[in-house]
């Protein structure tokens, strides 16, 4: 029974994933590298963005400006250069944009240290909420005689004695 | 006490004037790293006269646009109108045909009126890529040293060039 639900679960799974492999992908593989460079090809096609369909890598999309930018990036890399050379040349014409892992500089600071920036005011919130907490007053001294009274009287029967008749 | 209303207000200042300034922004204008730069060399034929090319020399000496059009852009038809009325006025503008076939070229500016000087063939979107275009249309200012000032990304019009481009012509009117 359990192996039927699982089954029945994964199905569509299955067929989505069939629908993907069965799409006519563009052409990722460079024919006429060797089994490095390809390496490296692969690489840098994940790592560039596409301009025109700006969340995806030019590995990912099949807009013909993709096309051009991988087609470029196998050029140069059969030509010999190296993968800074090939970002370069293509930051040199395109911005830090086309890379989705912009180099730390005066410009980008902001981008990569937003996140820890946020982090540090998070963590001196939550600092001062905790310390705020600790420096409550505590409860107030209480007289265990009096205490042990009025629990006394709340087990007992004049727990409902107006407070001003208690002795 | 009172840090406790101020500071969210605060926060929510800040968040609206960051979406006013962002929402401002075109995200699919990437602003081009060339400005300021030498334009890249190039080497092209001429639409419809193969045999005869044209470099980066040529467009050295005097002011001039360099448009990226294409006759599959939809965009490009928006710009033409004005175009035309700046070739009218003088301005030199030396048209690229980007990614396109040269008969589809040739028969749109036919068809709409041909606003350029010169129109290089770029069939495979090689100056494309090497002057960082992506789309079309876009536009390139370069000034007589051949130096790229300003790039319109997307239609040129009427409040671009009074606002933008007009103002770097300045010196030295076309």
């Amino acid at each position: 029974m359990k192996r039927g639900t699982l089954k029945s679960r994964l199905a569509p799974v299955a067929l989505l994933a069939g629908l993907l492999l069965a799409l006519p992908g563009a052409p990722l593989r460079a024919a006429e590298l060797d089994a490095e460079q390809q390496a490296r090809y692969q690489t840098l096609i994940n790592e560039l963005r596409c301009l025109v369909c700006q969340n995806q890598t030019i590995a990912d999309s099949n807009a013909p400006l993709a096309a051009d930018l991988r087609q470029q990036v196998e050029t140069q890399i059969r030509a010999g250069r190296s993968d800074a050379e090939i970002k370069r040349y293509l930051t040199d014409r395109y911005g830090d944009f086309v890379l989705y892992r912009p180099p730390f500089k005066a410009k980008t600071w902001l981008l990569w240290g937003g996140p820890f920036v946020v982090l540090l005011i998070a963590l001196g919130v939550a600092l001062r909420f905790v310390r705020a907490r600790r420096a409550a007053p505590a409860a107030t001294a209480v007289d265990a005689a009096a205490l042990r009274q009025v629990l006394a009287d709340e087990a007992g029967d004049d727990a409902r004695r107006p407070p001003e008749n208690r002795s | 006490m009172r840090l406790r209303y101020l500071v969210p207000a605060l926060v929510l200042i800040g968040l609206v004037v960051l979406f006013a300034v962002g929402l401002r922004h075109d995200p699919r204008e990437v602003p081009s790293p060339l400005i300021g730069k030498p334009a890249p060399a190039f080497s092209l034929a001429v639409l419809g006269a193969p045999q005869q090319t044209y470099t980066l020399a040529d467009l050295k000496g005097r002011p001039v646009l360099v448009n990226f059009f294409a006759s599959w852009c939809a965009a490009c038809r928006v710009e033409h109108p004005f175009l035309m009325q700046l070739a009218a006025q003088g301005v030199e503008i030396v048209g690229v045909d980007y990614k396109d076939t040269d008969a589809d070229g040739a028969d749109w500016l036919a068809r709409h009126g041909n606003p350029y000087r010169t129109v290089i063939a770029d069939p495979q979107g090689a100056m494309g890529l090497d002057w960082g275009v992506y789309g079309a249309p876009e536009t390139f200012v370069l000034d007589t040293a051949g130096t790229i000032v300003y790039k319109q990304i997307g239609p040129l019009s009427e409040a671009v060039w009074r606002e933008r481009v007009a103002p770097l012509l300045q010196g030295a009117k076309p």
